[in-house]
């Protein structure tokens, strides 16, 4: 009915009808989906939650004399960068902490800073403390350096984020009688909290469910700039638990994304504590999502009460590994504050911001209608629904010999 | 008028039976949400006091010429707005349901007249943004 290409010369024109998926869930009510498919041509969508797989590379610049800090040891104000690249490429990792941090010796332990605050610093422009260790060559003689870098003074940063934007997420529940402090935030014993972590009706993912439009190379909002979808996801996986009109109800697809952090607002890319589990990063990323058809009016305008997650517990079925779901809720009750599990009313609490997921979806609705933000092609599709993609696991082995005290 | 507020005591100040003076002598219904007491450190009381207005200025009065810093709750237990994401965090940690998520905004609301300065809140934020100043 419409291609991306079409929607792209209404942008230019000014004349795109651009909506945020909140409005268009009102739309497709008011006209029906063959009208809202013909009226509206994008729906802006937007999440904003702590997502540990995100991380920055960046490029130093030579110091002189060189040195090659590929191979040795790296420090971001005391936070431990990978620096088993190239000599002066290092990747900063959000849940990275310092050596001396005491984790969780004190349990529950406070995690202050890491990977994600110092991600969050460099963005807003703040010097930060380099030192390096090398081990000295013909071509890098130096073997330690302390300095400051900031956003001027190094060459590229950009973020790298292996899995983002998760299509829904479990709820998080606590079954044993202590006190958890998980990634999904604290959950009170004997099921007297559910914490969740997805926008819901105004997640990226949950309104292209089969990946349509979503593909390799989407141009999207990350942390407040421009980035790209770069691959799919670490664990993504399409072929979970599906409605009959194809909406996960688990955690299904994610996408890898990379963005230039130097035109970043740390509005959008701030670091997190979570007590008693460690450091993580919040960004804040939007999708576009263009409107070609029916069935892409059907799917962006799918609300709250059409998505449903799995209820989890996190005492001992999550940890363990078991594949247990207690239940299903949709997010019209867990936005609404409270769930019903088996009779149990149980208080839902947000661990990410729907608010500020809000205010991407009109920023991205914004930059479109402006004309400074057009949509893409994917260059290629990302795995889809019968893809066949199993989630493998990581079993404990030993090597043989412990078995038969031989060796060659 | 009711009103919550933060008694901070000096080291000198702790043998005085003052809510004891509230009630008697100015006719205040008192609540102790929190205390904090003791002989060899500052102490504090999170105190929530009701009567009718003569009473409670009377009362308060009293109060500040005891050696106490009298400090309505929402002076000391400060958000930080720039850095609040809103995420909801502190919402499923607070036992009076003072800080809550607002159903039409989605943003996380603070009521300050429900707080009792527990501090739950400041041990949990992600990005550190709720600060009590017991100083």
């Amino acid at each position: 009915m419409k291609t991306i290409d079409e929607i792209n010369e209404k942008i230019k024109s000014g004349k795109v009808v651009v909506v945020t998926a909140e409005e268009m869930v009102e739309i497709a009510k008011e006209k029906g989906m063959k009208k809202a498919a013909e009226y509206v041509d994008v729906v802006t969508t937007g999440t904003f939650g702590p997502m540990c797989s995100s991380g920055m590379f960046m490029n130093l610049g030579h110091s002189k004399p060189r040195i090659k800090i590929g191979g040795g040891k790296c420090l971001l104000n005391d936070v431990p960068a990978y620096c088993g690249i190239a000599a002066v490429d290092i990747y900063l990792g959000a849940t990275s902490i310092p050596d001396d941090d005491p984790r969780n010796m004190v349990y529950p332990g406070e995690f202050k800073y890491g990977g994600g605050h110092v991600i969050e610093e460099f963005i807003r422009g703040k010097d930060i403390r380099l030192v390096a260790y090398g081990y000295g060559t013909d071509c890098y003689p130096n073997k330690r350096i302390e300095t400051y870098i900031n956003k001027e003074n190094v060459n590229e940063a950009y973020l790298y984020n292996p899995r983002n934007s998760y299509q829904n997420y479990n709820v998080a529940v606590n079954l044993s009688n202590r006190i958890l402090y998980t990634y999904m935030g604290i959950l009170k014993p004997r099921l007297q909290s559910a914490n969740y972590c997805s926008a819901g009706q105004l997640s990226p993912l949950l309104k292209d469910p089969k990946y349509r439009t979503i593909g390799i190379g989407t141009r999207i909002f990350l942390g407040g700039g421009i980035g790209y979808v770069a691959w799919n996801g670490t664990q993504h996986n399409p072929d979970v638990l599906r409605s009959e009109d194809g909406l996960p109800r688990a955690g299904a697809g994610t996408i890898a994304t990379i963005g230039d952090a130097k035109q970043m607002d740390s509005k959008f890319v701030r670091g997190a504590s979570f007590i008693g589990y460690g450091v993580s990063l919040f960004i804040g990323l939007g999708i576009p999502i263009p409107v070609l058809d029916e069935e892409m009016a059907y799917y962006t305008s799918r609300s709250d009460e059409d998505f449903y997650a799995q209820v989890v517990d996190y005492s001992n079925d999550y940890p363990n590994r078991i594949p247990k779901s207690l239940g299903e809720v949709n997010y019209a009750q867990l936005r609404s504050g409270k769930i019903n599990l088996a009779g149990t009313e149980i208080p839902a609490f947000p661990i990410s911001s729907y608010s500020k997921a809000r205010e991407i979806a009109s920023i991205l609705k914004a930059w479109i209608k402006e004309g400074s933000f057009l949509l893409t092609n994917p260059v290629a599709p990302i795995p889809g629904v019968g893809s066949g993609i199993k989630m493998n696991t990581l079993e404990e082995r030993v090597p043989d010999i412990l078995f038969t005290g031989e060796t060659e | 008028m009711k009103r919550r507020f933060i008694l901070k005591f000096k080291r000198n100040t702790i043998d005085k039976p003052i809510v004891y003076k509230l009630a008697k002598d100015y006719h205040l219904v008192f609540n102790i949400l929190r205390a904090n007491i003791s002989p060899k450190a500052d102490s504090m009381m999170v105190l929530e006091i009701e009567g009718d207005e003569g009473d409670f200025r009377k009362g308060l009065e009293y109060l500040k010429g005891m050696n106490l810093d009298v400090e309505p709750i929402e002076q000391d237990v400060k958000r930080d707005e720039e850095k609040c994401v809103h995420c909801g965090v502190c919402a499923s940690v607070c036992p009076p349901n003072a800080l809550y998520v607002n159903k039409e905004t989605y943003r996380v609301d603070f009521d300050y007249e429900r707080c009792v300065a527990c501090e739950h809140c400041v041990k949990v934020c992600p990005v550190k943004a709720i600060h009590v100043y017991f100083d």
